[in-house]
């Protein structure tokens, strides 16, 4: 392709390949302080490309491709190209990685333990990740969390944070010397801009962590928090999970195994603060 | 004969095609043969302790789970249409 770029976040590289110049601009601006795939050699190729010759210039419209595709995926405009990226990247995770069970689920740790926070996309999984990072827990990742049939132990996924629609106002107050990608408006998500994580999320991308609690937050309601009994933990991980099926037994080994050993409790919360005081709390009487 | 038929006998799948893991009022099941995870309530995990790998009918099956279980109110008929939705599964052999 035209242009390109490798990165890899925590155990996982990726080659980047472009039709036109600025996402990869975006890319390595957002990813420099990243390490390069191990021996050079991407585990995945993302291919963002123009559906016709004529549009890499006429109205552009960035296709997502790589290694494995969804045949009918609506191209973003140009404008979005740094989204196409990073849902590209995902995409190949969702559908190919096989090493790891995917568990949708950001995940923050403190003192070789990880919390992992799971829910729908608007539950508030990417801003309490992010919140808590603000507050010196080490960032892990904030779309899949990746759990090793082998140890039982979590791999950070610290790609950029996604933020959506208010989070992004309340992270840019709270972390105003952060490295932020651009306003992406009118996404089918809403508002998205990306964040960076912090340094020491990426110097420490390559630890895993032992899982000590699960959440299952809900943002809008008064503090409340119930525990999770192990067969709903793990009838919701598996719908969250794109591998589950494709990890077969590894796959329920592993998932029966953390969700016999791992307290979990769903949460409500009303707003940021509450929910900060409430994971802590929770994290000192379960982890 | 037709499914739900009393005449049927039923046999317990080989267990090593079965993983089990009772978790709390769930059972979890994972079929070896179809990869398919199964999430049972009980009667299941009943149902298949009580199968033997030679087929049993329904009499005897209810006969048996009333040994182990306090059954309240044995219906054969029921038995045998749990026994067929588990042998549709492939949790359950039917002979």
């Amino acid at each position: 392709m035209r242009y390109s770029t490798r990165l890899r976040i925590g155990p996982v590289g990726f080659r980047v390949g472009s039709d036109w110049r600025a996402p990869i601009e975006q890319l390595d601006r957002l990813y420099r302080d990243y390490p390069r795939p191990d021996d050079g050699i991407a585990d995945f190729n993302v291919r963002l490309f123009a559906a016709r010759p004529w549009r890499r210039f006429v109205r552009p419209a960035v296709m997502i491709g790589g290694d494995y595709t969804i045949p009918d995926a609506l191209p973003l405009p140009l404008n979005l190209g740094l989204l196409a990226a990073e849902m590209g990247m995902n995409l190949q995770m969702a559908l190919a990685q096989r090493r790891y069970l995917l568990l949708h689920a950001s995940a923050v740790e403190r003192d070789g333990k990880a919390l992992v926070m799971t829910g729908v996309s608007g539950a508030g999984k990417s801003t309490l990740a992010t919140l808590l990072m603000a507050r010196g827990w080490r960032f892990m990742g904030d779309e899949f969390a990746l759990l090793d049939p082998e140890t039982g132990l979590i791999h950070g996924f610290p790609r950029l944070v996604s933020l959506k629609n208010e989070s992004v106002g309340v992270v840019e107050r709270l972390m105003p010397d952060a490295r932020f990608g651009p306003l992406l408006p009118g996404t089918p998500k809403g508002d998205i801009r990306h964040v960076v994580p912090d340094a020491r999320a990426i110097a420490a991308m390559d630890a895993p962590a032992k899982p000590a609690l699960i959440l299952f937050p809900r943002f809008g309601f008064a503090s409340e928090d119930r525990p999770v009994l192990p067969s709903e933990i793990f009838v919701r991980l598996t719908q969250a999970s794109t591998n589950y099926v494709a990890m077969a037994e590894r796959g329920f080994d592993a998932l029966t195994a953390l969700v016999q050993s791992v307290p979990a409790r769903a949460i409500d919360y009303p707003d940021t603060e509450a929910a900060v005081a409430l994971v802590e709390r929770l994290w000192g009487e379960l982890a | 004969m037709t499914k739900g038929d009393q005449r049927y006998r039923y046999a317990r799948v080989p267990l090593p095609t079965l993983r089990i893991v009772p978790l709390d009022a769930m059972t979890l099941i994972y079929h070896r043969a179809s990869g398919q995870t199964h999430v049972v309530a009980s009667p299941v995990p009943e149902l298949i302790e009580v199968l033997d790998e030679m087929p049993c009918d329904v009499a005897t099956l209810l006969a048996r789970l009333g040994e182990h279980f306090d059954l309240g109110d044995p219906d054969a008929a029921a038995l045998a249409a749990r026994l067929d939705e588990l042998a549709d599964v492939g949790l359950a052999v039917r002979a």
